[in-house]
């Protein structure tokens, strides 16, 4: 295995050390949350900057409006909230005065998808990536690890424009440089291949990286690709991969509907039509369980991702 | 400053360009528009601080101005171009496809800070507006329109907390009450009740005045900006339709367009002061 688990942590906490840097390089950057600074690891950064740490209480719509409001002054407002809250409940508003009036407001999205765990599906959401994909202009972002969404929140806090930057709550295997700045609208290529592309996001990379090295050992070469950003998406290397290996198999932590999956395959049907195959929560809510207990449950595991993998490889013979 | 007389004569004008604004795009909403016209005229030239010649969308360094009531565009659109945002000659091409005078306001028209028409929101940017601006150290204002059947939205009930709970003394919000909406009289429609009392509940300033009355909006304007740690509700009672005998008072002219008929009798009621465009 190329990579090295330097230590499980969670997603959320990358977003707080990220938050926390971007605020002592830029002080137009402001933290908002609708009652949730603990969840979203704000803490650090109200400590620090507490005149620029906006509590909002229960109150999400308002919260992106004021944000929107604040950047009209000039300032760069990350609103942060649970991934369904700071999505479904408040989709008019993002698109209204977010999108539509192209306010430089960052959208910070945890606990999303399943691995919330126990909370159940009131609190997961599996159609966010579908929500946000769906407005013109927004810029989605699904890094991987802690590494990946600390460098992630520091490069939506430089870019200018709508950012949904979306994590998680468990804690999760760091293996990414942890100096390696990101560059929105890539595809990073973790390994190189000649047989299948998994293409995958946030939680599910670490997974496919597992798969790939004991498909590896089966002599089948995988090349995983992390679509840290899903939108805009980075078709040419994409393109470039389904060219090489000819199978395209997508792994993500949301439902099919509006999905990285469905991103893919957009861009392959029309420029390189290859058998696929897609692994994601379908079409279903998620439920209460520990996060390991819903991976494994909605397929989300290394284990899955090789068997898939094998099934695709198989049916294109 | 203008004068009342000035005042008066502009929003005569505005009224004019309303109705056959709406007559030419053959759909909008003349009604609130015409009941809010007198306080937005008053608002855009003798209360607001911005330079229409020079007016860039950043809410810095000036008072900026947001219309949550995104339907009142024809007003809003008016207003804009005789304070001299842009040409009053554009004001024939609203709704048309390529205008800028989008159905509801659009960002890209000279003098609109935020889009609206999903109703409810705009409280909320203003308030963002405001604390941007305290935090900032600029002294400017915010405004922002709301209707009154808007109130119903409950985004407004969040941002109205959120503005108290701030102190956002420096955010001075208005509705427009004229106690009609679409579907008939906001009393009808949703039971909407005192909205002085449940502002103050909220812990704002309200301020009740005469929206047909220059010297009642003035002076209410004055009031509000006295910055004692509270945001302010202007409530302005108006009439739909002001100013128009056969639109006045009703909800049938929410959002309807008046025919030819129909606009040369609104017409003749409104005198031409400044030019129509």
């Amino acid at each position: 295995m190329k990579y090295t688990d330097t230590g499980k942590k969670d997603t959320r906490s990358g977003f707080g050390q990220g938050l926390l840097e971007a605020g002592r390089a830029d002080e137009r950057v402001l933290a908002l949350t609708a009652d949730l600074k603990g969840s979203l690891k704000m803490g650090a950064f109200a400590k620090e900057f507490p005149e620029r740490f906006i509590q909002c209480g229960i109150a999400e719509a308002n919260m992106v409006g004021v944000a929107a409001g604040l950047a009209l002054t000039g300032k760069v407002p990350f609103c942060g909230s649970f991934a369904e809250f700071i999505t479904g409940r408040v989709y008019d508003q993002i698109r209204q005065e977010v999108a539509y009036g192209k306010t430089n407001v960052k959208l910070a999205s945890s606990h999303a998808g399943i691995t919330l765990g126990e909370d159940g599906a009131t609190h997961q959401t599996m159609e966010d990536i579908a929500l946000m994909r769906a407005i013109p202009g927004m810029t989605v972002l699904v890094p991987c690890d802690y590494n990946q969404t600390r460098q992630a929140t520091i490069a939506a806090a430089k870019f200018e424009g709508p950012v949904y930057l979306r994590f998680g709550r468990p804690s999760v295997p760091n293996f990414t440089d942890p100096d390696e700045k990101f560059v929105i609208g890539k595809v990073y290529r973790l390994t190189e291949g000649s047989d299948v592309t998994i293409v995958c996001c946030g939680h599910t990379v670490w997974e496919a990286l597992i798969a790939a090295d004991t498909l590896e050992a089966r002599g089948i070469h995988a090349e995983v690709l992390n679509a840290a950003t899903v939108k805009p998406l980075d078709e040419k290397a994409i393109v470039e991969s389904a060219a090489k290996t000819g199978a395209v198999l997508v792994v993500e932590e949301h439902n099919m509907a509006g999905g990285l999956g469905e991103a893919v395959a957009a861009v392959l049907v029309q420029h390189k039509p290859v058998p696929m195959r897609f692994i994601n929560g379908g079409d279903r809510f998620g439920q209460s369980g520990t996060p390991a207990v819903l991976m494994e449950h909605y397929g989300l595991t290394a284990a899955n991702i090789e068997k898939e993998a094998l099934n695709l490889l198989e049916a294109g013979r | 400053m203008k004068t009342i007389e000035e005042l008066s004569k502009i929003a005569s004008q505005v009224r004019r360009d309303i109705v056959r604004m709406v007559n030419a795009a053959g759909c909008g909403h003349p009604g609130g528009s015409m009941s809010s016209t007198d306080i937005l005229v008053t608002l855009f030239f003798n209360v607001m601080k911005q330079d229409p010649a020079s007016w860039k969308r950043s809410a810095e360094g000036q008072d900026a101005f947001i219309l949550s009531a995104g339907h009142l565009a024809p007003v809003y659109y008016s207003v804009l171009a005789r304070a001299g945002y842009f040409p009053k000659e554009d004001l024939g091409s609203l709704r048309r496809f390529g205008s800028k005078l989008q159905g509801h306001p659009s960002v890209g028209l000279p003098g609109v800070f935020q889009p609206s028409g999903s109703l409810g929101q705009g409280v909320a940017a203003a308030a963002g507006i405001a604390l941007g601006k305290k935090l900032s150290g600029d002294g400017n204002f915010v405004y922002v329109l709301c209707g009154d059947g808007e109130s119903e939205e409950g985004e407004i009930w969040e941002s109205a907390t959120f503005a108290a709970h701030h102190g956002l003394d420096n955010l001075v919000a208005m509705t427009d009450y004229n106690h009609q909406q679409i579907d008939g009289s906001i009393e009808d429609v949703a039971g909407l009740s005192s909205l002085a009392d449940r502002w103050l509940a909220f812990g704002w300033d309200v301020i009740e005045a005469e929206g047909h009355d220059f010297e009642s909006i003035q002076n209410a304007f004055a009031l509000a900006k006295r910055q004692d740690g509270k945001p302010t509700m202007i409530l302005f009672n108006t009439e739909m339709g002001h100013g128009v005998d056969f639109m006045a008072g009703t909800h049938e002219w929410h959002g309807k367009a008046p025919n030819a008929e129909q606009t040369a009798q609104a017409l003749a009621q409104l005198e031409e002061t400044l030019g129509d465009y």
